[in-house]
């Protein structure tokens, strides 16, 4: 249980996707400009990386690793070169289902997620997720820790950011660097004050 | 559009990276030496010219509602084959790129020059617009590592360009260049150079300034005060 704890607290904080690797940063600075949005898209990340980066793990423990098709009689193939083509294909494959799901049974929330939902197919934090939980080897309960980790690290970066940006509103910043200049410099320092955390040894 | 300006704009009048906010991610993420940063260029100028080439190909037979999947699965294989063209030949260089390579499947520019440009334009002016971008991403990627690799680590490409005090020089590398938090400044103040340069980048404001200041008192009224006070 330890190492599950160990492994959530690292994905949130220490190795925060968006502030430490960098995913998902069209995302992150195209729709930061308020918090009330941002924390729809927040709960939507969550969800999503929650749920495909554990059926990714079974894809790739059962169908595309090194020997896993042994049950058929196949254990001499090795099909992980079509990671990234199955990965992906679920994610998108995810994310639909989920959007039938919620319009069906939770219009509330899909009407407040809106466009948000489907774009996350291309949000690279997604498909990020689920290539480190191959590159670390992690198990199901692993990645199913890991994968909700990641989604409320960039969760809390993004509604933090919109935070700032909120109140970064009433600043006088220099003409030219307006905008997307600022903002850069503003995630710039929020990583560096991640990157405090990134001593904690778990 | 003309052949030149399909080649030449999005070198810096229309940058994927400083304008359109497209391909951030790995432009932070791998930018830390000059070498990997090239690397990343040519993979994704590659992945670009080969998407942009093969839908602009098959655009009038793409049915609409799926062309996005098509598009995806398009990407998806072109990355494939730099991926393992990467792991076979530079093995260390794929080492570095690590996920990065994948991501470039979710990189939006790719995603976005076969939207925006590829389902409407021929073969020819597809393979240029990708090359135009693929150069223009680079462009991007190459100073900001340039800018890392030399105060960082005091070297380019590998080899020593400022002496560093550890070899008997004079030059003690800034560690905090080599960090992630770096990349954010550089890329920051190169769009505050751009748009300094093209006054047109500039976003539109969302809202008015207006600076209130205390209204000068009318010189009548201060005469009456002086007055009444006396």
């Amino acid at each position: 249980m330890s190492g599950l704890i160990d492994i959530f607290i690292r994905a949130l904080l220490i190795e925060n996707l968006a502030l430490a690797f960098f995913l998902g940063m069209c995302t992150f600075l195209a729709v930061s400009k308020q918090v009330k949005t941002t924390l729809g898209l927040g709960a939507a990340v969550i969800v999503v990386e929650t749920i495909s980066v554990p059926l990714n793990n079974l894809i790739y423990t059962h169908l595309l690793k090194e020997g896993a098709l042994a049950w058929a009689g196949l254990g001499h193939l090795d099909f992980t070169f079509l990671g990234l083509i199955s990965y992906i294909g679920v994610i998108a494959a995810m994310v639909q289902i989920l959007e039938m799901f919620l319009s069906r049974y939770m219009p509330a929330l899909y009407t407040s997620l809106g466009i948000f939902l489907p774009l996350l197919t291309v949000n690279c934090a997604i498909l990020g997720a689920s290539l480190f939980m191959v590159q670390r080897d992690y198990d199901f309960t692993e990645s199913v820790a890991y994968g909700f980790g990641v989604g409320v690290g960039w969760a809390l970066a993004i509604v933090a950011l919109a935070g700032l940006r909120e109140k970064m509103r009433y600043s006088d910043v220099p003409e030219g660097l307006e905008g997307l200049g600022i903002t850069f410099v503003t995630v710039g320092l929020m990583s560096l004050a991640f990157m405090g955390i990134s001593g904690i040894e778990l | 559009m003309s052949v030149k300006e399909t080649l030449i704009d999005p070198l810096v009048n229309r940058n994927p990276v400083t304008l359109q906010v497209l391909g951030i991610c790995s432009a932070l993420a791998i930018t830390s030496a000059l070498d990997t940063a090239l690397i990343m260029g040519a993979s994704l100028t590659a992945v670009l010219v080969f998407s942009n080439t093969m839908i602009s190909l098959i655009r009038r037979l793409i049915p609409n509602s799926l062309r996005i999947i098509i598009q995806v699965t398009i990407i998806a294989s072109g990355v494939i084959v730099v991926d393992q063209v990467l792991r076979a030949y530079a093995p260390d260089a794929a080492r570095t790129l690590s996920v990065f390579v994948g991501l470039i499947v979710t990189n939006c520019i790719v995603l976005g020059r076969a939207e925006a440009f590829a389902v409407k334009n021929t073969v020819l002016m597809s393979l240029l617009d990708g090359i135009g971008n693929g150069l223009g991403y680079t462009a991007v990627l190459v100073v900001v590592a340039a800018i890392r690799e030399l105060f960082g680590a005091g070297t380019l490409l590998g080899y020593e360009v400022l002496p560093l005090a550890a070899n008997g020089g004079w030059y003690v590398p800034n560690q905090l260049m080599l960090l992630p938090p770096s990349a954010f400044f550089i890329i920051g103040f190169l769009i505050w150079g751009i748009r300094t340069w093209k006054k047109g980048q500039v976003e539109t404001k969302e809202f008015e300034e207006v600076r209130v200041r205390p209204a000068a008192p009318d010189p009548a009224t201060l005469v009456a005060a002086g007055r009444a006070a006396s």
